[in-house]
């Protein structure tokens, strides 16, 4: 009847998760290869005209983001859920919820803040700068971490299934959609001149609110996968 | 209660057992000392999508004891450990823990245990120390490094491959490196899906003493095999699930 | 279905839900019938030309109940999947997948009949405003909640999962109503309220509201049949006799 503290809970699990990524270090290098290689397929795609990139920047920037943390949803639970790691965690005698919240950090630290990091140089290669730069960044910083956790909610809904990939995209982009608006909105009300305030405040509530209820929904799906 | 502190045996020297969360749960408890009617499940009935695996189970495994849980494979054996563990929920009946229903305690009944499913719990790419260390530390166990190391000797993986990631190990090293958490855990309850799968006579024995010491200690260990336990026979019941 | 009152609880169980809901089916689908006959013709026949819109408008009556009723069912199945989480009630969830595809089906028919108002009227079949945006989103979630239950093989696992989702996803309705009155964008406010006079002239209200009526109806028909179905799926109990419309669907599997 040993019994970790809620802190040593949340760190060990952290930890692991973060010592796993430092052994597999492609993981962290896959998302931000494909951010990149995405964002300069469009300036390709569309032509080099720097004023039509300016305003595709915001949009482009974002689903691009979007898309590479649904990408990697995948590695939220399954592997844990594979050898077995997963229903030992369900057993640590604290709130699951809070432990997922370690989980939800130590993915986004893999996945969400390369792409916050590598923002600015990809906006700049789409003619951003001054203050609609900052905008983006501080749009990833407070939207990455959102997307982590209403997808970490799918993730867990379809823990297992077959095609899950593909699944976890159809439940999951329906809830991203408001982030992506605000977010996005964020830099282009930023580039109009209009103040990113209303669409980053807005950006914050949603990450407020996911954080309030994302954890809890998950540990609860988590739990229905697991029986 | 379980009583440690001198009542219980470890393998290695020097380790405090007695920690605030035992005090803590002293108070709860009561100082009743070790209840006989400490762990039982009454009534349990349990079913995997159509099939009803069993019904009307109810057993009492009393500190010291080791109940044998046998039976072909697909008779729920591994569906009824997980309700022990409440990962699964039973279709009917309920589980006690010192008479409260487990559904009710959560997390005071899952401080309780320790599960060693199919599954090993152990991550591939994380050396068997770096696994002991994070299973112990996760459990509130001590893991400073020598204990580790010592467990992962007692289970009888040498030192030369305590830094080797798990992944270039055999499916039986591999077994023992999740069974190692044994030696480090404090808990009184043990829930062990096939552990002797995959072990060889060597590993198989050391298990069975570790399996001896801690139902010594008032212990209790609940046990899904197809094997025979080299145990004392008054130390161990059987029971088969039946439809 | 269930209701206060001792005598009810009975048709909480599948056995008895299953023939009560098919007497109660012939009476809402003639309901149903009735009502959309009389809405309609209140509604393309005798509400007035309106002043701006001329008869363009006339789709209201169609766009305006299967939106409302989009987001009524999806509350109400959200309702059934909390009950049947909480309580851990297999029935409940029957419901929620009874009433999952209406639903959609009512979200859709909102965005086309929308399109096909936008067009006279905005110019454009499509506008990425805030309100048609939630809604469309409104469709994405409902085909999610029924494309997570039926990729699921257990059965226990697939009621529960798919309950979570209709929960989680329940934020959106609140997003769709107040989406006019936060965002200034191109969808007209609301014109029809329950404390204020309405803005509309008396028979268009009338006209809609039978409507509204008409689609509630539908909906409790094709929901009770829908329930029949799944009742019968899930519960093959061969002492159980089969319902005479439907024979050796539960020998079949």
């Amino acid at each position: 009847m040993s019994q970790p503290s809620l802190s040593e809970a949340l760190r060990g699990v952290v930890r692991r998760d973060l010592l796993l990524a430092m052994r597999r270090r492609s993981d962290v290098a896959m998302s931000v290869f494909f951010v990149v290689i995405v964002a300069s397929l469009f300036p390709l795609g569309v032509g080099p005209e720097q004023a039509v990139l300016r305003m595709i920047a915001s949009g482009v920037l974002w689903v691009t983001a979007l898309l590479a943390c649904l990408l990697s949803l995948g590695r939220l639970f399954t592997a844990d859920y594979l050898d077995g790691v997963l229903e030992q965690t369900l057993l640590i005698p604290q709130p699951l919820a809070v432990l997922v919240v370690g989980k939800m950090f130590s993915h986004w630290v893999i996945s969400g803040l390369p792409v916050v990091l590598l923002s600015p140089l990809l906006g700049l290669q789409f003619g951003l700068s001054g203050e609609s730069l900052w905008v983006l960044t501080l749009s990833l910083l407070l939207g990455t971490p959102t997307l982590s956790m209403i997808g970490a909610i799918g993730a867990a809904l379809t823990l297992g299934l077959r095609g899950s990939g593909l699944l976890v995209a159809l439940l999951v982009l329906p809830l991203f959609i408001p982030v992506l608006i605000f977010g996005a909105g964020a830099v282009t009300s930023s580039l109009a001149g209009i103040g990113s305030e209303a669409n980053l405040s807005l950006l914050g509530a949603c990450f407020m609110l996911s954080l309030a209820f994302a954890p809890w929904a998950t540990a609860v799906a988590l739990r229905i996968a697991l029986e | 209660m379980y009583e440690t502190s001198g009542d219980v045996e470890k393998t290695f020297a020097n380790r405090t057992t007695l920690k605030s969360s035992t005090l803590r749960q002293f108070f709860f408890f009561g100082p009743s000392g070790i209840s006989p009617n400490m762990f039982q499940t009454v009534a349990l009935s349990g079913s995997r999508g159509e099939r009803q695996l069993f019904s009307d189970v109810s057993v009492t495994v009393k500190p010291g004891t080791l109940l044998a849980v046998v039976g072909e494979n697909g008779s729920g054996k591994t569906s009824f450990l997980r309700m022990l563990c409440g990962l699964l929920s039973p279709d009917k009946g309920m589980i006690l823990w010192q008479e409260k229903d487990i559904r009710q305690l959560k997390e005071l009944y899952t401080a309780q245990l320790t599960y060693i499913g199919h599954l090993n719990g152990i991550k591939d790419e994380l050396t068997p120390v770096e696994n002991l260390n994070v299973s112990a530390c996760l459990a509130g166990d001590e893991s400073s490094g020598e204990i580790v190391q010592k467990a992962l000797e007692a289970v009888g993986l040498g030192r030369s491959v305590h830094r080797l990631p798990t992944r270039v190990l055999s499916q039986g090293q591999k077994r023992r490196v999740a069974l190692a958490r044994l030696w480090l855990s404090t808990r009184p309850l043990w829930l062990l899906d096939e552990p002797f799968a995959s072990l060889d006579t060597a590993a198989t024995s050391y298990l069975t003493q570790r399996l001896q010491v801690h139902l010594s200690s008032g212990g209790m260990v609940v046990v899904a095999t197809h094997q025979e336990i080299a145990l004392p026979t008054d130390s161990v019941q059987y029971l088969r699930l039946t439809r | 279905m269930s209701t206060t009152g001792t005598n009810w609880f009975k048709y909480s169980s599948p056995q008895a839900f299953h023939p009560l809901a098919g007497r109660l089916i012939p009476w809402f689908a003639a309901a149903a019938l009735g009502l959309s006959g009389i809405g309609l013709y209140m509604g393309f026949f005798v509400a007035p030309t309106d002043a701006t819109q001329g008869d363009a408008y006339r789709i209201i009556f169609v766009h305006v109940p299967a939106a409302w009723m989009s987001m009524f069912l999806y509350v109400i199945m959200a309702v059934w999947a909390g009950i049947g989480l909480g309580l851990n009630a297999r029935p409940s969830f029957m419901m929620a997948q009874a009433i999952a595809p209406t639903g959609a089906l009512f979200t859709f028919l909102a965005l086309l009949t929308g399109s096909m108002w936008g067009k006279p009227t905005w110019g454009a079949w499509w506008v990425w405003d805030a309100r048609l945006t939630s809604e469309l989103i409104l469709l994405f979630q409902y085909i999610g909640i029924i494309l997570l239950r039926s990729s699921i093989d257990d059965l226990r696992r697939a009621d529960r999962a798919s309950a979570v989702l209709a929960l989680v996803g329940v934020i959106n309705v609140p997003i769709i109503y107040f989406s006019v009155r936060w965002w200034n964008t191109l969808h007209q406010g609301a014109s029809v309220s329950i404390t204020a006079a309405p803005s509309m002239a008396g028979t268009m209200v009338t006209a809609m509201l039978i409507m509204t009526l008409a689609f509630w109806m539908y909906s409790f028909a094709v929901t009770l049949a829908r329930m029949r179905c799944v009742i019968v799926e899930r519960e093959r109990q061969p002492s159980w006799g089969k319902p005479a419309a439907i024979p050796d669907v539960a020998e079949a599997r």
